[in-house]
């Protein structure tokens, strides 16, 4: 049975500008253990399909659709069941560290609470196993840091904090939200490597949602490629980045700057990431699609399997996308 | 010679469109708030009585009239007849004239009070914030120094060492209020200073006071004009506690806080109309000025809120 | 944190200082002796009197031995009106009444204020909400001139529940209307800002997190929200505190309550200088301490602040 199956979710806001269309049925399965990169332009939904799963949508979101998790069904679980999942089941890394740790409380009482409330352990062994699970992800002295305030941390520190945090109810599921957005790249790295190890020791899944294609290769297993609240393209990482098979997952590969390869400029894909208030009716990348013709501005093409395990939408046949 | 015409011609139709300023932009975000034109309307509406009210009231405001007095209770309601639209006062005196009068200075209180403490705070605080280190540490510090005196005692003291008289209310109550602005003022000019134009503006060479007169106040101005819309009131509020102890403007001459006093001071003979007219206009006008200064604010800064 | 009290303390006395010596310099260069309001006094008694209270010593000694005065004994000077009463007097006759209500208004506009508008914000959009909206925008036009004799009209003149005025020693239906009357616009105002702020800490990231760690939304307010939603308030307490002795005066007056806001304005109305200013110096020293207070409770809280 699929750890994690999500069918036709999606996700709106009700704004002052009209209703905003986040995600739009997107489906996707996950095995225990699996890792798997969610890649698209910033605006392409991906966050609020994390958000979505987990019940974490702002207060003028609604999601539809179904998210099963073990064989049941969480999406719009009451708020009580839905906390006896989050960071027990599935837990969750954010973009920021910066400000996703609350400034105003010790780290060691940050990470505590998790495990006193989910496992009812006592502050004094929860305050032990933080420590641990703080040495885990290689932050030194883990001990005496504990009493220290997020403030008084690096970024990189931080976010290693986050995943410490994450992981204290060893968790099935495990999404990295952006995790290495706000940090520098010496330090991206290693937060990178921090999650392959992750999901090596500790046999967690992995979803790890990303605008940035350089860090997914070596880290997940597979790829699925959004845009426009949608999925374009879904298959092993190898696949994906070997031989794209949708316009857009091929435009995102030729803007990623390379030392191997001379280029003279970096190429980039025309025009803006799409509103999400006034969605076309066809395909949402077809007004920037150099394959585009008559039938994508009128309807979706629909998600259809081909090769080993792959799946792609997109009416151009797939030898034109190279 | 066609085709650059035709270009021209499409520029000239297009840019009409185009050349919404930010100010326009506010403008039409303001009128689209129904309190914030409501606000104004009424706050027309207080200004045009206080404007005209005088001229248009058969009584002057300081005349007794002696058929009414000694019997204000009766005699002195409201009436359509006797001319007195809102009654009299407890020596019989006309309240409409009298209240229109006191309207003039209040509004003129709350407005010159609010522009000096406006005019003053944002160039202590623009000078403050522009120089920054220690002359902005100094300045800062006895900002915070004066933020902590009882001002209103101060005031108070002023007014009866130097004797009561509308100027040094004036600069009383428009010098004890800019404190706030200072630090509004001093707040925006840090950001500002790091600005690529006020950085380009130094590298040419222009000096910091006209640096702070022609880059930083007028940026500052958007922040300045909700301030000062929410100032007024508070200047109001503070004319009105002086009058309301007895220590404001002087006999025959009246202010809303006078008024709100007499009135208050006959509650027990039954002429409300002493106390409910006057407070009437004090809580429209507060009310005009609120919605006002946050209709501005939402127009202004949209991304606060 | 010791360090933090004792170098804030070291700020606060020269402040203290400049406060004593600006208020006396005002008062040293008011025109006319403070005894020449009562007409027809023979020029020989006038010196006798200044000579008596000092006043025809030098500027220099006159402050001086007035600061000393008030540092080694407590003592304010003397009234220049009522020969028999000293400063210390008034302030001991009227200070216990104006902290009395002074005390209970604050905890009314801190508890009742914080607790609506924490939850308006939390209730965000529910009629609790446009509740709390509703009474900040109303008391903010009813400042406590305005909002004491409509009180009185209610409830004593049409109602006849609550006496209008005086103090009994303290009974506590004569404290209930000076209470609200002194305490509502400051109680709106702290509703407005802690429902200000407690919206926008609930939309920050690290609420965001608190809620993906599964915790209660009782607990995500209480332990997450609570403490930086609260800042705000902190930061206004110093300025309610100066604007409620400000307001004192009107209750004073408005209520007979005898507290020092009436013998102050009775001071300022009959030139007396000594009790204006010793007033004054009382409650700016009070002002600058609480202030203080504020400061410490505010790096208390923040862990953020250095010391």
């Amino acid at each position: 049975m699929a750890l994690l199956d999500v069918t036709d979710l999606s996700v709106s806001f009700d704004t002052p500008d009209g209703q905003v269309h986040a995600v739009n049925g997107m489906s996707l399965t996950l095995d225990p253990g699996d890792s798997l990169a969610i890649v698209g332009e910033s605006g392409s939904g991906k966050t609020q399909l994390a958000f979505g799963i987990l019940g974490l949508l702002a207060k003028n979101g609604t999601s539809r659709g179904s998210v099963k998790f073990n064989g049941q069904e969480i999406l719009n679980l009451p708020e009580a069941q839905l906390n006896k999942i989050r960071a027990n089941e599935i837990a969750m890394i954010f973009q920021d560290p910066m400000t996703s740790l609350n400034p105003y409380m010790r780290v060691g009482e940050q990470m505590a609470e998790v495990l006193m409330l989910h496992q009812g352990t006592s502050k004094r062994d929860a305050l032990e196993d933080s420590a641990k699970m703080l040495d885990a992800v290689r932050i030194p002295d883990a001990r005496s840091r504990l009493r220290m305030y997020p403030h008084e941390f690096s970024g990189g520190m931080r976010q290693r904090i986050m995943a410490a945090m994450a992981l204290l109810c060893r968790p099935k599921l495990l999404i990295a939200d952006e995790p290495t957005t706000a940090l520098d790249v010496t330090v991206q790295n290693q937060i990178m490597e921090l999650m392959a190890d992750i999901q090596r020791d500790f046999g967690t899944a992995l979803i790890l949602i990303t605008h940035d294609l350089g860090i997914v290769a070596g880290t997940c297993a597979e790829t699925l490629v959004m845009y426009g609240g949608q999925v374009m393209e879904h298959g092993t990482t190898d696949d994906v980045f070997e031989a794209p098979s949708h316009p857009y997952t091929l435009g995102l590969l030729k803007a990623v700057p390379r030392l191997d390869v001379p280029q003279d400029a970096l190429q980039t894909i025309p025009g803006d990431p799409p509103d999400l208030t006034a969605l076309p009716p066809g395909c949402p990348f077809s007004p920037r699609c150099p394959l585009s013709h008559a039938p994508c501005t009128r309807t979706m093409p629909p998600l259809e399997a081909f090769g080993s395990g792959r799946f792609r939408a997109c009416h151009a046949p797939r030898e034109d996308v190279v | 010679m066609l085709a650059t015409k035709a270009i021209a011609d499409d520029l000239a139709g297009a840019a009409p469109i185009k050349g919404r300023s930010l100010w326009a932009d506010a403008r039409a975000r303001f009128f689209r708030n129904k309190a914030a034109v409501a606000g104004l309307f009424v706050l027309v509406c207080v200004a045009a009585f206080a404007l005209f009210g005088p001229l248009i009231a058969t009584w002057n405001y300081e005349d007794i009239d002696w058929t009414v007095l000694g019997n204000v209770a009766e005699a002195g309601r409201p009436s359509l007849e006797n001319g007195h639209w809102f009654g009299t006062d407890a020596l019989g005196r006309d309240l409409f004239a009298r209240t229109a009068q006191g309207t003039q200075v209040s509004l003129m209180v709350g407005i010159v009070g609010a522009l000096i403490s406006v005019i003053v705070g944002t160039f202590y605080g623009a000078v403050a914030g522009y120089f920054g280190g220690r002359i902005d540490g100094v300045m800062m510090r006895v900002v915070d120094v004066l933020m902590s005196i009882p001002y209103m005692f101060v005031l108070i003291l002023l007014l009866v060492v130097f004797g009561r008289s509308m100027l040094m209310l004036f600069i009383g109550i428009g010098l004890v209020s800019w404190l706030d602005m200072a630090r509004i003022a001093r707040g925006q000019t840090l950001t500002l200073r790091n600005k690529e134009f006020v950085e380009a503006a130094v590298a040419t060479g222009v000096g910091p006071f006209t640096i702070i007169r022609r880059h930083i106040v007028p940026n500052l101005l958007g922040v300045v004009i909700v301030y000062a819309t929410l100032l007024v009131p508070s200047m109001i509020i503070y004319e009105s506690f002086i009058s309301f102890l007895g220590l404001g403007v002087q006999e025959p001459l009246t202010s809303w806080g006078a008024l709100i006093n007499d009135g208050a001071a006959e509650m027990n003979n039954g002429t409300l109309w002493m106390l409910l007219v006057p407070l009437f206009f004090f809580v429209i006008t507060l009310f005009g000025f609120f919605f006002v200064g946050d209709g501005l604010r939402d127009a202004l800064d949209p991304k606060d809120r | 944190m010791l360090t933090f009290i004792l170098k804030r303390l070291l700020i606060a006395i020269p402040v203290l200082l400049i406060l004593i010596v600006g208020t006396f310099v005002l008062m040293y260069t008011a025109p006319g002796s403070p005894f020449a309001t009562e007409r027809g006094i023979p020029p020989a008694v006038l010196a006798n009197l200044e000579a008596q209270y000092g006043l025809d010593q030098p500027f220099i000694v006159q402050i001086w031995r007035y600061i000393v005065g008030i540092v080694t004994e407590f003592d304010f000077g003397p009234s220049f009106i009522y020969r028999d009463q000293d400063v210390n007097d008034l302030i001991g006759q009227g200070f216990p009444v104006t902290l009395t209500y002074g005390v209970w208004s604050f905890i009314v506009a801190v508890l009742v204020g914080g607790t609506l508008g924490i939850l308006a914000a939390v209730r965000h959009n529910t009629w609790l909400d446009y509740l709390a909206v509703g009474i900040s925008i109303g008391a903010q036009v009813l400042p406590n001139f305005v909002l004491a004799p409509i009180l009185v009209l209610v409830f004593t003149l049409l109602l006849g529940w609550l006496p209008g005025g005086g103090w009994q020693g303290g009974q506590w239906e004569y404290v209930i209307l000076p209470v609200i009357a002194l305490s509502t616009s400051f109680m709106a105002s702290i509703a407005r800002i802690s429902r200000a702020s407690m919206l926008e800490v609930l939309t920050s990231n690290f609420i965001r997190t608190a809620r993906a760690k599964g915790l209660p939304m009782r607990r995500v307010i209480f332990r997450h929200a609570l403490k930086p939603a609260l800042l705000p308030v902190i930061s206004y307490l110093g300025p309610a505190f100066v604007g409620m002795i400000t307001g004192s005066v009107v209750i004073d007056i408005y209520f007979s309550t005898g507290g020092i806001g009436q013998f102050f304005v009775a001071s300022a109305l009959n030139r007396d200088y000594g009790v204006m200013m010793g007033i004054t110096v009382l409650l700016g020293a009070l002002t600058i301490l609480f202030n203080l207070v504020v400061d410490i409770l505010y790096a208390w809280i923040d862990p953020k602040i250095r010391y």
